[in-house]
């Protein structure tokens, strides 16, 4: 809980110790921060940003996990397309966008696939490890008890892959963060990133903070309302490990 | 009270695609209603192979499993337990209950894990319970699958001596109380001198009964020198056999 304000309490002690224009007080950004939010676009800037983060997150998550299923159970499919999984893994995020921004132009569109396409094969591999380590124990226990596929599915798979799935988004949330701001940066309309472009033209170094800070609230805002209560309510029957 | 079905194993051949030579050839074997049964015998003979075809699950063999009269697929589910307790780890005691049996009330679960000793541990995440207690669980969801026929595989297999003192007290128990039909494998002859009435020794392979030996003393009222009596009758039926 102390981690966050002792970086603020280090930020504005460094700041009163390097006096200089190009690195301001936590204080200096907040209030621009806050004229950004009430009389700038910081709002609507990062309405765009979220709303291109959370339509690739939903998208890629569902593409991915359907795909990664598919790759854990069926042989065939594993052998015949783990290839292209590793240039899909490996392949330079920025290449994909430039790609697709030159083959269906500097669009919301492009932006969106893009994204989509950098964290699909992350959800893929790590939804393919997933089903690989299904329990045989408990697929026999299905069977002794004779329970339907529907109830298999609920009570044996689905929970087995639930941690997997929790940590692919995990994982390709940060991942989609960093990601939709630098495409922003590439080619876009308006957003976090866009914005924080055009900043940098004037090295206007407080107002950079200022939306990388408002970003960053939201992200933790994310981490703490949303994840960890879910994975908390989701995962309650682990073990806790201190 | 329940009372269990009657057994009749008839089993012509049992082969695995993948190893030499029969496991099972021309096996025949009856249990009666009611009766507590060890299939006693080494390691990999196929003890555990024959109680999965009696529980209708594995059915890649000629010949027939009956259970009361019916084919053993077409039978009641019988009540299973693992050499290990099996438990899933998401759900607590009395939904593992449930879980193998959709007509089962909260309720009743309750009830049944009270009748193994787990009053009010209904709550509990597997993590939560001992081994002894998730073996009780175990039991418990066997129980509420089917009271009547009890197919046990090395239940008290990777147990310390007082865990297996103690869940062979409440299998006596519970064995007394509603006298259903058990079948149960282990490759030790004490648990079926404490607890079977009737013991199958299986030996050879293609595996073949080499010892079917009666202890008629009811489970409960066995005492030491009887268990020793009974332990040592299994062991000389199976070394003879290998003389």
């Amino acid at each position: 809980m102390l981690s966050l304000p002792l970086l603020l309490v280090i930020w504005q002690v460094l700041s009163m110790i390097i006096v200089n224009r190009l690195f301001p007080s936590p204080i200096m950004v907040a209030q621009v921060m806050w004229e950004a939010a009430t009389e700038g676009r910081l709002l609507g800037d990062l309405g765009k940003t979220l709303w291109r983060a959370a339509m690739s997150f939903v998208i890629a998550m569902a593409l991915g996990t359907a795909i990664g299923i598919a790759f854990g159970r069926v042989r065939w499919v594993d052998r015949l397309f783990s290839g292209w999984l590793l240039v899909g893994l490996n392949l330079p995020a920025i290449v994909i966008a430039i790609v697709l921004y030159i083959w269906l132009g500097l669009n919301e569109l492009s932006l969106i696939l893009a994204v989509i396409m950098n964290k699909v094969p992350l959800v893929i591999a790590t939804v393919r490890e997933g089903v690989r380590s299904f329990s045989d124990d408990l697929d026999e226990l299905g069977t002794v008890f004779r329970m339907s596929a529907l109830r298999r599915l609920r009570l044996i798979f689905i929970p087995q892959l639930t941690p997997f799935v929790l940590a692919a988004a995990r994982t390709g949330l940060s991942l989609i963060w960093k990601i939709v701001l630098v495409f922003e940066v590439l080619g876009s309309d308006g957003g976090i990133g866009y914005r924080i472009s055009i900043m940098f033209q004037f090295f206007n170094i407080s107002g950079i903070l200022a939306y990388t800070t408002a970003f960053i609230l939201v992200v933790l805002a994310f981490e703490y309302g949303v994840m960890r209560p879910l994975e908390r309510r989701i995962l309650r029957w682990r073990p806790v490990r201190n | 009270m329940a009372t269990g079905p009657e057994l009749k194993i008839d089993i012509a051949e049992k082969r695995f695609p993948a190893a030499p030579g029969a496991l099972f050839e021309g096996l025949q074997l009856d249990i009666a209603p009611s009766s507590v049964v060890a299939l006693v015998g080494p390691s990999g003979i196929g003890k555990s192979t024959l109680l999965r075809m009696i529980a209708g699950i594995d059915t890649e063999f000629s010949g027939g499993v009956e259970i009361g009269g019916q084919p053993a697929r077409a039978a009641p589910t019988p009540g299973f337990v693992f050499q290990d307790p099996r438990l899933l780890p998401w759900l607590t005691a009395i939904d593992n209950i449930r879980a193998a049996d959709p007509a089962c009330t909260q309720d009743k679960a309750a009830e049944v894990l009270e009748r193994v000793g787990l009053a009010g541990a209904g709550t509990l995440y597997p993590y939560q319970l001992s081994g002894g207690m998730q073996r009780r669980v175990a039991l418990a969801r066997a129980l509420v699958v089917n009271a009547s026929l009890l197919l046990l595989d090395e239940p008290f297999v990777s147990l310390d001596r007082t865990l297996v003192g103690e869940i062979h007290a409440l299998f006596a128990r519970l064995v007394s109380e509603s006298r259903p039909t058990v079948v149960f494998v282990s490759h030790l002859t004490e648990d079926a001198a404490a607890l079977a009435d009737r013991a199958i020794l299986l030996g050879h392979r293609p595996a073949r009964i080499v010892g079917d030996v009666t202890l008629p003393i009811p489970g409960a009222k066995r005492d030491q020198a009887t268990l020793e009596h009974y332990r040592a009758m299994l062991d000389g039926a199976l070394e003879s056999d290998g003389d």
